[in-house]
Parts: structure tokens; C-alpha cells; sequence
């Protein structure tokens, strides 16, 4: 399997802050892959510099191929590359559905942008079968504000499926998240990539990435610690050592 | 949504309707005259508020676009030699397209800001050209300019003015309502609500926000261009006023930010308010009082402004109603079956 999205040996300092140093990430075309690793390792800083959110200060992004490293997360989105955030992001003053809208226009000119209704029938019916698809139909019409914690996060992943991504970054999908929801979005995940999609999943819910990925990478003080199946993650003594804070340089 | 349509079409010929024959039943030259007035400031607000209250970036700096407008036509009308009369009038959709240029390199300017510097950037735009206006030679330096003054008879002379200037407003109306269903204001809506995650989803964010501030800006020049006729004369401290900026900002507030009535209601009311008040007292500061007051009341009582409140007070009326129907219709058939199971008790 070819890798769809890389990063190869990218460092990131936030002044003398080292938030990664040389990390580098591989997920294969139609993988599910995680991203784990105690707070301040660098998980959420990785996913920024990947989706144009924060400039890297050495290294490379590469999307199926194309470097992009540099890119406004406009351009990383266009290339195929949707993105959650830890803490959920939506448009609270719009509807569920006008959400779900914003994304199905990326492709056209301003004039016709200016003239043109937001939401043809097409992207309308579209967008329903998304809410259909996540179970949000129901409130089409709410403002988005009103929706639950776990709700939102599903707008969230339903407002990316409708541009059609070929890969999604997943940043924390079950954090504050009910478990009857944590069940439905991990169905919901292994449908999509069933159907071809490639997930990139930062958790902190261990029980979900072990369940869910294909593939897991450890990141630890910026840099990458191991990557391979679960199972093999689980028990490697290296991980084991910076979840537990043991180390070298340990006082205790 | 669809059954509401009628209604809203309605209201909308009815006010195109009063706003046709206004000046045949209200002829009185002191009335038209704040009619006028009144007619510009709704542009300019229903202008502002498609850039400012869509995208929610407040500017307060856009006296600059009405400053151009007005210097515009003015600097047109006597170089070009126009004849004063309904000729020069063909120049405001010129002085319009002037102060659209204009805000191409400041907007490109103050939006590489975001929220409360944007703000500080368009105030201090303002001040700087308003200090140009009353220093350059060719703007007339502090004492102004004087456009061509047209020889109409005093009874009809505002009507021209009134005319052109229901016809600026009425584009601007449309544009605002096509701009605000289209996918560029969903766009501009999502800059507003949450613009990090817009530009995640591929919304190309400098250029939405740059081409509807420069959109906003075409009507306040063209109704700086008419000002600048109607009054006669122009000075930097008027044409580039700090209280214009707070004043249409007030106006789109009080009536409802981001929605396509509520800048024309509060342009309605404030400017009408305050010509009047003028007018009557000859106090040209008291309108300051009022508009705080009026400010402080609509942030306290109704802080989305007041047609938001307005439907909401609607829709809320509206299915209260059908629960009751429900409840009736719910309690008549409990009633029914208590009949019943009484009838069957017996």
C-alpha cells in the first residue's frame, strides 16, 4: 500500500519550545491509522502543520505524492484532506444543514458564487443524505449551537464528507462523547473506510484507537516512538515507559 | 418558510410603494428634505451591514468610501464641465465605482487584521483621509468644494433628489438580499461564525471578505456622490465624519446585524429622528443623547437588534398557537373518552 498522506522528518519550535522535533508519519491509502501519545507530545501541533494550520520549520508534507508542505489549509483542503478539531469547531449562529452547505461549494468563480442560491437541489439532497448518514436528519433546521457535545461532533465529521475527502484527520472524535455515540461514530468510521476512505485518528481513548486502527503511531516529545499494529504498540516497553513517565531522566 | 413567501413579498411592494408616492403626499420641501437624508443613510447602512454585519467584521471607517463618493462627483461634475442639472446624476454610479477602487488597497490593508485591530485600522483610514481631504490643494483644503447647483423650482428641488436616491437604495436592498441567499453570503456567514474552521473547509477567506468590502463600498460612494450634490457643498470634516461610521453602525444594530430589514429600519428611525430634531430645535447635538439612549435600551432589551426579536417573537406566537390547537384538540378527545368509559361505568 502506497502512502497517501506523509510527513518526513518535520520539526516544529514554538520559541524555545521544541514541540517536534525530526517527527515523521506514514498512513497508507485506505488505512485506518492513529495517533497516540501523552499530553504535550505533540499530536494536535503535528495535525496543524499537516492541514496548513502552522508552518513547519524543517521537514515535508506530502499528499499522495505532491508536496504541500507551506499550503493554506484552503489549498489542503482542496487537494482532498479534511480536518476535525479537538475542541469542535462549527458554525453556531447557522442551521445543521447550512453548515453542512459551507463545504459543498468549493469549486467556482465569485461571480458566480454572488448569483448563484446557497445550496442547489443537488447539494441540498446531499447534504441530508450526510445528516441522514451521521443521524442528524431529524434537526436539519436547528442551529447548530443547540446541538448536544456528541451531536457536534458528528456535524462536524458530516460537514467534511460532503466535500468528499480522500483522507480525514480526526483530531480527539470521542472526547465528551457519550458511549452509545462513540459506538455509532466508530461504525460510522469503518463504513466510510470500507468505502475507500483513509482516517488519520488522534485519541486519547486507547479502547477506541486499538479497536478501531489498522496501524498506530506513538509520538513522544515531538519525535516518533514506534509505529505498528496495535497489539505489538500496546506492548512495547518503550511506550509503556513514556505513558508511565518512566525514563532516563526520571527523579523517582 | 414557503407559505411566509407571500407575506414577505407583500411587504416588500408595499414599501416600494409608500417610498414611490412619499414625496406627491408629503410635498413640503422640510419633510422631502429629511426624506433625502433619511433615503442616504439607509444606502449606507444597508451597505455597511453587507459587509460588517454578514462577515462580522466591524468596520468603522467607511465615512471613507462616503468622503470619496462625495469628492468623486464633486471633482467629476466641475472638471468635466457638467451642466448642473439631471446630468450630473449619472456620475454617482462613477463616484461609486471610485470609492469601490479605493477600497481595494485599504481593505487589502486592514483585513490582514482580524476583530479589534481591523476595527482600530479602518478608524485610522478615516483619519487620514480625512487629513489629506483638508490638505491637498485639489480637494479645496478645509474650506471644501462646491459641486454645480442645479436650477430646479424650490418646491420640486428635493424631489430629484429623492428619486435618485430611492433608486440607489432599492439596488442596494436587492443586492444585499441576493448577496445574503447566495453561497457568498454562506461563505460570509461562516468567516463570521467561525473563520478558522471556514478556511478548513475550503472557503477562501481573504478573498470573500476583501471582494464584499469592497461590494459594500460601491453604494456608500453613491450616496456620498449624492450627498455631496444635495447639499452643495463639501468640507473633509463632514464628507470623512467620524459620526457617520457610528451612526449607519448604530443604525444596522438597533435594527438587527446581518439581517437585510434591520439596517433600513434603524436608518429609518435614527436619521428621520434626528433630521427631525434638527430641524425643529436647531440643536444638531442632541440627536448624540438620543442615539445612547436608544443604544443602551436595545442592547439591554433586545441585544439581536429589533427584527430578530421580531421574529422570534413571531415564530414563537406562531407555534404557540398550533399547541394550543393540539392541546384543544387533546383535551377534547380526553374529554371524549371520559364520556365514554363513563357511559361504560354505567
Amino acid at each position: 500500500m502506497s502512502a497517501l498522506v506523509e510527513a518526513e522528518r518535520v520539526s516544529k519550535a514554538f520559541g524555545g519550545l521544541q514541540a517536534l522535533s525530526e517527527c515523521s508519519l506514514s498512513v497508507p491509502k485506505g488505512s485506518i491509522a492513529g495517533l497516540i501519545g501523552p499530553n504535550g507530545s505533540g499530536k494536535t501541533t503535528l495535525f496543524n502543520v499537516m492541514t496548513g494550520y502552522e508552518r513547519c520549520n524543517a521537514g515535508e508534507i506530502r499528499f499522495d505524492g505532491v508536496p504541500v508542505t507551506g499550503a493554506t489549509p484552503e489549498r489542503v483542503f482542496d487537494l482532498g484532506v479534511g480536518r476535525t478539531f479537538q475542541i469542535t469547531r462549527l458554525f453556531f449562529r447557522m442551521t445543521v444543514l447550512e453548515n453542512i452547505l459551507v463545504a459543498t461549494q468549493r469549486h467556482e468563480g465569485w461571480l458566480r458564487s454572488v448569483a448563484r442560491r446557497a445550496g442547489s437541489t443537488a447539494e441540498r439532497a446531499r447534504a441530508l443524505e450526510m445528516l441522514e448518514f451521521v443521524g442528524l436528519a431529524g434537526l436539519a433546521g436547528s442551529p447548530a449551537g443547540t446541538l448536544s457535545y456528541g451531536q457536534r461532533k458528528l456535524l462536524e465529521l458530516a460537514s467534511l464528507l460532503v466535500a468528499d475527502p480522500a483522507v480525514l484527520l480526526l483530531d480527539e472524535p470521542t472526547a465528551g462523547v457519550n458511549p452509545g455515540l462513540i459506538e455509532q461514530l466508530t461504525e460510522r468510521i469503518r463504513e466510510l473506510n470500507r468505502a475507500g476512505k483513509t482516517f488519520l485518528v488522534v485519541e486519547h481513548n486507547m479502547e477506541f484507537v486499538m479497536g478501531l486502527c489498522h496501524e498506530v503511531t506513538v509520538l513522544h516529545q515531538g519525535r516518533t516512538l514506534v509505529t505498528g499494529p496495535p497489539e505489538q504498540v500496546r506492548s512495547d516497553p518503550a511506550v509503556l515507559d513514556a505513558y508511565l513517565g518512566g525514563g532516563d531522566d526520571d527523579d523517582f | 418558510m414557503t407559505e411566509r413567501l407571500p407575506a414577505r413579498a407583500l411587504l416588500v411592494a408595499i414599501a416600494v410603494a409608500i417610498l414611490g408616492v412619499f414625496p406627491l403626499v408629503f410635498s413640503n420641501p422640510t419633510t422631502t428634505s429629511i426624506a433625502v437624508f433619511t433615503l442616504i443613510f439607509m444606502v449606507a447602512a444597508s451597505a455597511w451591514n453587507m459587509f460588517s454585519g454578514y462577515s462580522g467584521y466591524i468596520a468603522l471607517g467607511h465615512a471613507v468610501y462616503f468622503g470619496v463618493g462625495a469628492y468623486a462627483l464633486t471633482l467629476l461634475a466641475n472638471h468635466l464641465g457638467f451642466a448642473a442639472g439631471w446630468g450630473i446624476f449619472a456620475l454617482v454610479p462613477v463616484a461609486g465605482i471610485i470609492a469601490g477602487l479605493v477600497a481595494v488597497p485599504t481593505g487589502l490593508i486592514a483585513l490582514r487584521a482580524r476583530r479589534h485591530t481591523f476595527v482600530v485600522i479602518t478608524i485610522a483610514f478615516m483619519f487620514i483621509f480625512q487629513l489629506a481631504a483638508s490638505n491637498f490643494a485639489f480637494t479645496g483644503g478645509s474650506s471644501g468644494l462646491q459641486p454645480p447647483t442645479p436650477l430646479w423650482s424650490a418646491v420640486a428641488y428635493n424631489d430629484h433628489f429623492y428619486y435618485v436616491s430611492a433608486i440607489v437604495l432599492v439596488a442596494t436592498v436587492a443586492l444585499s438580499w441576493l448577496v445574503r441567499r447566495s453561497r457568498f453570503g454562506l461563505q460570509l456567514f461562516s468567516i463570521r461564525d467561525d473563520e478558522e474552521r471556514a478556511r478548513g473547509l475550503g472557503v477562501r477567506v481573504a478573498r470573500v471578505k476583501l471582494s464584499a468590502f469592497v461590494l459594500s463600498a460601491v453604494p456608500i460612494g453613491m450616496a456620498g456622490g449624492i450627498y455631496a450634490y444635495f447639499l452643495g457643498q463639501i468640507f473633509p470634516q463632514f464628507a470623512f465624519d467620524p459620526l457617520f461610521d457610528l451612526s449607519i453602525a448604530l443604525m444596522a444594530f438597533i435594527g438587527g446585524l446581518g439581517t437585510v430589514a434591520g439596517p433600513l429600519l434603524g436608518a429609518l428611525v435614527l436619521e428621520s429622528l434626528q433630521q427631525y430634531f434638527t430641524v425643529q430645535s436647531g440643536a444638531s447635538q442632541v440627536y448624540l443623547i438620543i442615539y445612547g439612549g436608544l443604544f443602551l435600551a436595545v442592547v439591554l432589551l433586545l441585544p439581536r437588534g429589533v427584527i430578530p426579536s421580531i421574529e422570534e417573537l413571531v415564530a414563537r406566537w406562531r407555534t404557540r398557537g398550533s399547541a394550543e390547537d393540539r392541546a384543544r384538540e387533546e383535551e377534547e378527545a380526553g374529554e371524549s373518552a371520559d364520556v365514554v368509559k363513563a357511559a361504560g361505568a354505567r
